[in-house]
């Protein structure tokens, strides 16, 4: 009973924000709603039993990836409405396929994958440790066994992002702080005048 | 009444839809990033519910695995993204047409 209501609760929540994403001309709306609905989010994942799940959707997304955007957005004029032309027909035509076709798809995979045996069951932990134990260990146990290489791989992908975005969103990349002293950094001199400076 | 993976997977598709509404709607890329990370969300809800009703771990895995994918893209095209502003000063969808052929 107490799942039902929650899920129907945050469910409505959800759906709610998200709609006001996609649809307000208003970009600051537009990034508030999102995080709320990515907090709403992680509220089925604790409903689901995937406490760590739960935790990691709350630190990445309204943590990191929305103070990102709000990051960028400083650079973009956001107070003002967006100016947008109209989409053609055809376009919601061929979405309309799309979400069919998808819909199909989703509601016969579960019809599909019903003899599927679990291969790290819940608890798997617990075998283990010989006491029931929660799913952080779970995960941990599977993330650093099963998982191990797809783990390191996608610490080397956020590494190379994170490189990425330095050298895309930052500017004079050809002067070197760190070489500077701080007498130099407050002055804002550039390579060529402290190399005149030092003759 | 309790809630089944049914209930869990009808839900994932209609935020999958909002998201994919979004997507294919807006013309402008903020907005269009928006969208994506409503449409890996709706995913990794998907994902989690048949972790949860099938009692198996690989859902929740792959579903970290989409939230690390979903930070670097938000750094990467937010990068972009600025460099595209810094030099045509809008980020409409439409002005981003200097591959044409």
């Amino acid at each position: 009973m107490f799942e039902a209501v929650a899920f129907y609760l945050f469910a409505f929540l959800t759906i709610a924000m998200f709609l006001v994403t996609v649809t307000t001309k208003n970009a600051l709306y537009a990034l508030s709603s999102l995080a709320a609905g990515m907090i709403f989010i992680s509220a089925f994942f604790f409903l689901l039993g995937a406490e760590f799940l739960g935790a990691v959707q709350i630190v990445v997304y309204t943590g990191a990836v929305m103070a990102l955007y709000a990051f960028g957005m400083m650079f973009f004029d956001s107070i003002n409405d967006i100016k947008e032309s109209v989409a053609n027909p055809r376009l919601t035509f061929m979405l309309t396929g799309i979400v069919a076709l998808l819909i199909v798809v989703i509601f016969t995979a579960p019809i599909v994958g019903a003899n599927i045996t679990a291969h790290y069951p819940i608890g798997i932990s617990g075998e283990y440790a010989g006491v029931v134990v929660g799913n952080t260990q779970d995960v941990g146990l599977v993330l650093f066994t099963k998982y191990l290489v797809p783990f390191e791989v996608a610490a080397v992908m956020l590494l190379v992002a994170m490189i990425g975005g330095i050298i895309l969103a930052g500017k004079k990349m050809d002067v070197s702080i760190t070489e500077m002293s701080e007498r130099e950094i407050d002055h804002h001199k550039t390579d060529t005048e402290i190399a005149k400076d030092i003759k | 009444m309790s809630i089944t993976l049914n209930d869990y997977l009808i839900l994932s598709t209609i935020i999958f839809m909002i998201g994919m509404y979004g997507a294919l709607m807006r013309k402008n890329l903020l907005m269009l990033f928006f969208a994506t990370e409503i449409m890996l969300n709706a995913v990794n809800i998907g994902m989690a519910a048949i972790s949860k009703f099938h009692g198996d771990l690989t859902g929740q895995m792959f579903a970290f695995f989409v939230i690390a994918i979903a930070a670097s893209e938000v750094a990467i095209g937010l990068g972009l993204l600025i460099l595209w502003f810094k030099r045509h000063n809008n980020i409409n969808l439409d002005s981003l047409q200097s591959m044409k052929g």
